[in-house]
């Protein structure tokens, strides 16, 4: 087995007295597409946002490559190699697509060299994401799959080894989930690990290697795919006794 | 090329302010120069953290003042010379901006605005209490009798309101097209997706407010020389807090050039309403400007003739 690029170890997080997050633990490997489902308010986002730095959590620790990231602010998390996408776009408006990428390229990737090529890298991602056309275009102009896929954009421009996507397929059409598939499958293929967070399970049971299920702030599953089909705390999770 | 070409106006521009006190002696020419100056370095120290970062502060007439005040305790204390004054106003008022970033930038959008607002009116109550500085009486100021290579002290402090408006404008100018700025831009646009980016954003904040500190501060390090006569209903006036904001805003906030613009702009129709009607329709004339802006140009006189331009290249 790879080594865990990432561990969750009891990790608590409480808003005043509701206990969002009650103890999870998991591990996720290198190179590995891994899914994170549950319904809603079950914790997903507030794990990632503890994960990312957004968040503190109360109790329990977070490794990455082995290094607790207690103490480090998100900024800092992210030049380690942890980017995410929001579930929710948050463009920077004032700028057009390409600027937008500049950002983590001139601040994730590229911390340490300043005065390498970010216009031509962001190019580059663009390409790569089937964005180019727009590059020039404030994101205001952006359509909705558009916005989503400039969240991706954004988050590999900060050269992650660790990619969290954070209901990047919501609300699109079919053939736009297997847009979005397709290019976090790429990603993947170029050494990528993967936290893929979705409500789709289409989407989600095809992606994934190994799936966690969170449910009201704990952990109540895991295992491949196939495992999590047949699970049956999982579907009382889901559709109720 | 660009920076060479705006380094070269930027010498002509000293060199031309100096020229200027060769030739023009005529005294109200330096009065209206001196404030519309200063409007230029409060507008463009403004704008760095609410045009920029977008922080709105409304308590630049405290940083303004805080820079009069530490020249005052100089020049009350060891009679320093001119240029310290001016390096120590803006030192304090760098130091106040840093401790109040650290102090309330974990406050966002109105709830900052709000903390420095009562910052202004703490200083000011305490100011009017010291009476080392004259408390609410006020205070007189000796200028020296005079400065070599001018024949005023109204032109020596004119010609150095030129060099300070400059540095001002060209430290704006740096930050502006440096990866400092563009970060500065990720937090106005979205602090939170900036911080996921990779973008240290606290330290950004506080070095926008440390630097926006110091020039807000070296505009009122002169302000006791300028007027001689210090009280702290002037040096911590409403009309800095509202005309720093307004100029940026009326003249665009994405560019340096906005402030500047805005600053000249409104600076001068003032200076000419104070003496065609009467100075109480100053503020006046700057809230209707304003709301006019808002709603008609939000993006200011820089960013509509942007506009414009562009319309009529595609």
């Amino acid at each position: 087995m790879a080594r865990a690029l990432l561990e969750v170890r009891g990790v608590v997080k409480r808003f005043g007295g509701f206990r969002a997050l009650n103890g999870v633990s998991f591990g996720v490997r290198e190179g590995e597409r891994f899914g994170l489902i549950g319904p809603n308010g079950s914790g997903k986002t507030t794990l990632i946002n503890c994960v990312s730095g957004a968040l503190r959590n109360d109790a329990g620790t977070i490794l990455f490559r082995g290094r607790d990231l207690g103490p480090l602010p998100a900024y800092r998390r992210t030049r380690l190699g942890i980017a995410r996408s929001f579930q929710i776009p948050r463009p920077f408006a004032s700028m057009t697509v390409a600027a937008n990428l500049c950002i983590p390229l001139e601040y994730a990737a590229h911390a340490r060299s300043r005065g390498a090529d970010v216009a031509a890298e962001a190019r580059e991602i663009l390409r790569l994401i089937g964005l180019e056309a727009k590059a020039d275009v404030r994101t205001g102009g952006l359509t909705q799959i558009e916005m989503r896929k400039l969240e991706l954009a954004r988050a590999m421009a900060a050269k992650p080894s660790l990619l969290i996507s954070d209901e990047a397929m919501a609300g699109l059409s079919s053939g736009e989930v297997d847009e979005i598939l397709d290019l976090l499958r790429r990603l993947n293929g170029q050494g990528i690990t993967v936290i893929m967070i979705e409500h789709i399970m289409r989407a989600v049971m095809s992606f994934s290697e190994r799936i966690v299920v969170l449910d009201a702030g704990e952990k109540i599953a895991e295992g491949t795919p196939g495992e999590i089909a047949g699970n049956k705390d999982v579907e009382r999770a889901y559709l109720g006794e | 090329m660009r920076g060479r070409t705006l380094l070269g106006v930027a010498v002509a521009v000293v060199i031309g302010g100096y020229l200027t006190t060769r030739f023009v002696s005529h005294g109200y020419f330096y009065f209206a120069s001196y404030v519309i100056l200063q409007y230029i370095m409060l507008a463009t120290a403004w704008n760095i953290l609410g045009g920029y970062t977008g922080y709105v502060n409304f308590g630049s007439a405290a940083f303004f003042a805080v820079g009069a005040y530490t020249s005052i305790v100089l020049i009350k204390a060891f009679k320093a010379y001119f240029i310290f004054l001016a390096l120590a106003g803006g030192l304090a008022s760098a130091l106040l901006g840093l401790g109040i970033g650290y102090l309330t930038l974990r406050l966002r959008g109105v709830f900052f605005s709000i903390a420095t607002l009562a910052l202004a009116v703490v200083l000011q109550t305490a100011v009017i209490n010291w009476g080392y500085v004259g408390g609410a009486r006020g205070i007189y100021i000796l200028r020296a009798r005079s400065v070599p290579f001018f024949s005023s002290y109204t032109e020596f402090l004119f010609f150095m309101m030129v060099v300070f408006a400059v540095l001002s404008v060209a430290a704006a100018w740096w930050i502006e097209n440096s990866w400092v700025g563009r970060g500065l831009a990720a937090i106005r646009d979205n602090e939170e997706a900036a911080e996921c980016m990779g973008v240290p954003t606290l330290k950004l904040k506080l070095f926008a407010t440390t630097v926006s500190g110091f020039f807000m501060g070296l505009a009122g390090a002169p302000f006791p020389y300028y007027v001689t006569y210090v009280e702290p209903s002037s040096a911590f006036n409403l009309d800095y807090a509202v005309n720093s904001l307004a100029m940026p805003m009326i003249g665009g906030t994405t560019s340096w050039a906005g402030p500047v613009v805005g600053a000249i702009l409104l600076g001068a129709a003032q200076q000419i309403a104070t003496v065609t009607i009467s100075s109480a329709w100053n503020l006046l004339i700057v809230g209707v400007v304003l709301v006019a802006f808002v709603i008609l140009a939000p993006e200011g006189l820089v960013g509509l003739a942007l506009r414009l331009a562009r319309k009529r290249g595609a």
